[in-house]
């Protein structure tokens, strides 16, 4: 069994993995769904922080962003959205299915395409920040997005919106907004994936270097930061306008724009799993967000000094994360390997055996 | 045949440092020119002037007859006008291979460029280069694991991927052990008469700027202090009291 082949039985398995829980473990569809979400936080988060050294602390200002615009697009699409908010969800408004559907499907492409366009706005203000002060640059656009939504009544100020009420049966309801969740997290890692196969990767990893050497290289770098944004933003707008929906209301501060929560989460989650990667984000959120359940199951009280914890131990003991500490302890496994042209045409000898014995390796 | 790069009048002060006063030079096509001066003489910062690194505070810079004196580093760059850093500058955390990979010239790089996969011919000249400096087998390495003078082959080899007209190459023997320091100059040189590159060469090591250079300019105290081939350099009173201190 070559590598390719036990490469996409893994992936079969952990999909079908992801269609099936909801179906054999009912109870947990929701902590589930939030944890694609969270697997969604931590490979967009990646793009910046890891794999291009720009640690942003506002990203979360796109998941906001994507969740009010698609409830004002789906609020708006048949209803007066000023008359609506203002009513604090007083207004009883049935919607048909194919309204409700309608108006979700809307919202969603309006979340991601309208948070990738934010992103390149904010990026040209904050790009010219460099290191720490791109951090608290990003962090203070987030918290201020909050606060301004806070006090736009249009969008119902702080008192936040009830969303639509789904016209259907709730377990229904609870497995379309999972599937949407997997969907989200799927694409995200598959074209993540496909975009690191591409030039790309290899100029925002020279910008994590060295940008003033990729300047000098001749490398478009105001482009590909901007583009690297755009395109967390715009999965972060969809997982906004998903997870919305999923509470049914929402509020600028918990809910919308929860700085020190998720905010935080994504990057920690990065962070433990091994920044820089694909997978470390993977099993960082997927790792992460087990612990904190189950923290918040029995540990109620101390959960927060459990995360902290496992904050520390992991910024002081595996900076690199784990996959970086497994790729410290065998770089073999990872291709890093001191290979002479000479071994090389022993091996293969230009024939395929020698190239399949290779591979097989 | 006018030069490939024409420095006219060109001075920079940081703050009262006067670092380079109305230097005027040129840098022929095809050649291999040098420039020598002690320390903190503003060799480094006319090569920063060139490059676009700073702005500068009077005169003119033209390369292939276009001014460039108000454009910047990357656009500078990808005129085909490339410089190499004195602390050698590589990505460090990426191997070799994504080293070159990505210094491919990005001359003609529109907006879709950023999402091509790596043609093969990309790879291949990239293998044939880290071969002509000696680190094919180290292709696979992360390249901040090298050693320092391999890094610094790393960083010429990176600089020949980007199909540079003129390369400035800032002390590119520094650091180096004395049995590599031939390897280079030979590599230099071969990199001048077959990938027909015009190198423009700050140099500390005296038998490597003799050996190399057809034309070499001396700096001293942020001016021009002589010119000529070496030869005359070398028998130049001027420069040797320079050198020894005799200012």
């Amino acid at each position: 069994m070559n590598v390719e082949t036990r490469r996409l039985g893994l992936y079969g398995l952990l999909l079908g993995a992801g269609i099936f829980a909801p179906l054999v473990f009912p109870a947990y569809t929701s902590q589930v769904a939030v944890l694609w979400i969270m697997i969604l936080f931590a490979l967009t988060w990646d793009v910046m922080g890891g794999q291009m050294g720009y640690n942003s602390l506002g990203n979360i200002l796109f998941f906001g962003a994507g969740m009010y615009i698609s409830a004002v697009v789906q609020i708006g699409l048949y209803y007066d959205v000023g008359e609506y908010t203002s009513a604090f969800g007083a207004v009883k408004v049935d919607w048909t299915m194919s309204q409700y559907l309608t108006g979700i499907a809307v919202g969603l492409v309006a979340a991601a395409v309208i948070s990738a366009l934010l992103a390149v706005i904010f990026g040209w203000i904050v790009f010219g920040l460099r290191g720490p002060y791109f951090a608290i640059g990003t962090l203070g656009v987030a918290i201020a997005a909050g606060e301004l939504v806070s006090a736009w009544e249009w969008v119902g100020a702080g008192g936040g919106i009830s969303m639509p009420v789904y016209p259907g049966e709730p377990d229904d309801r609870s497995l379309i907004f999972y599937f949407l969740s997997l969907a989200s997290a799927v694409a995200t890692f598959v074209f993540l994936r496909w975009l690191y196969t591409t030039r790309f990767k290899l100029a925002i990893n020279a910008i994590r270097d060295d940008e003033e050497k990729a300047e000098a290289m001749g490398i478009h770098t105001l482009r590909y930061k901007t583009v690297a944004w755009a395109v967390a933003a715009f999965f972060l707008g969809i997982s906004g306008a998903i997870f919305g929906n999923m509470i049914g209301f929402i509020e600028p501060l918990e809910v919308a724009f929860p700085t020190v929560t998720f905010g935080i989460f994504m990057v920690v989650m990065s962070l433990l799993g091994g920044k820089g990667t694909i997978w470390g984000p993977v099993i960082g959120a997927t790792l992460f967000h087990v612990i904190k359940e189950v923290t918040w199951t029995h540990l109620l009280g101390w959960q927060w000094v459990a995360l902290g914890l496992l904050i520390i131990v992991n910024v002081v003991y595996f900076q690199q994360g784990l996959l970086g500490w497994a790729q410290d302890k065998w770089p073999e496994l990872f291709g890093i390997v001191v290979e002479d042209r000479d071994r090389a045409a022993d091996g293969s000898g230009g024939d395929d055996a020698g190239a399949a014995r290779r591979a097989a390796e | 045949m006018t030069p490939q790069i024409e420095v006219e009048g060109v001075s920079k002060s940081f703050g009262g440092v006067r670092a380079n006063r109305e230097i005027s030079l040129s840098v022929p096509q095809g050649k291999i020119t040098g420039m020598i001066g002690p320390n903190g003489s503003g060799k480094t910062t006319l090569f920063n002037s060139i490059v676009g690194y700073h702005p500068i505070d009077a005169g003119s810079i033209r390369f292939e007859g276009q001014e460039i004196s108000k454009l910047r580093v990357p656009q500078i760059a990808r005129l085909g006008l490339l410089r190499t850093f004195q602390q050698t500058r590589i990505y460090s955390k990426m191997d070799c291979m994504q080293n070159m990979l990505i210094s491919l010239p990005h001359r003609n790089a529109r907006w879709g460029s950023m999402f091509q996969a790596h043609p093969p011919e990309a790879r291949e000249r990239a293998e044939r280069l880290l071969e002509f400096v000696g680190l094919y087998a180290k292709r696979k390495l992360i390249s901040g694991d090298l050693s320092f003078g391999q890094q610094k082959l790393l960083e010429f080899a990176m600089a020949l991927m980007n199909e540079p007209r003129v390369l400035l190459l800032d002390e590119p023997t520094a650091g180096i052990n004395p049995t590599l320091i031939n390897g280079l100059i030979d590599r230099l040189k071969r990199a001048n008469e077959e990938f027909g590159i015009t190198l423009f060469v700050i140099e500390h090591n005296m038998r490597v700027i003799m050996n190399l250079a057809e034309r070499i300019y001396c700096l001293a105290h942020g001016e021009l202090l002589a010119e000529g081939t070496p030869e005359e350099i070398q028998s130049d009173q001027r420069v040797i009291d320079a050198y020894l201190g005799a200012h």
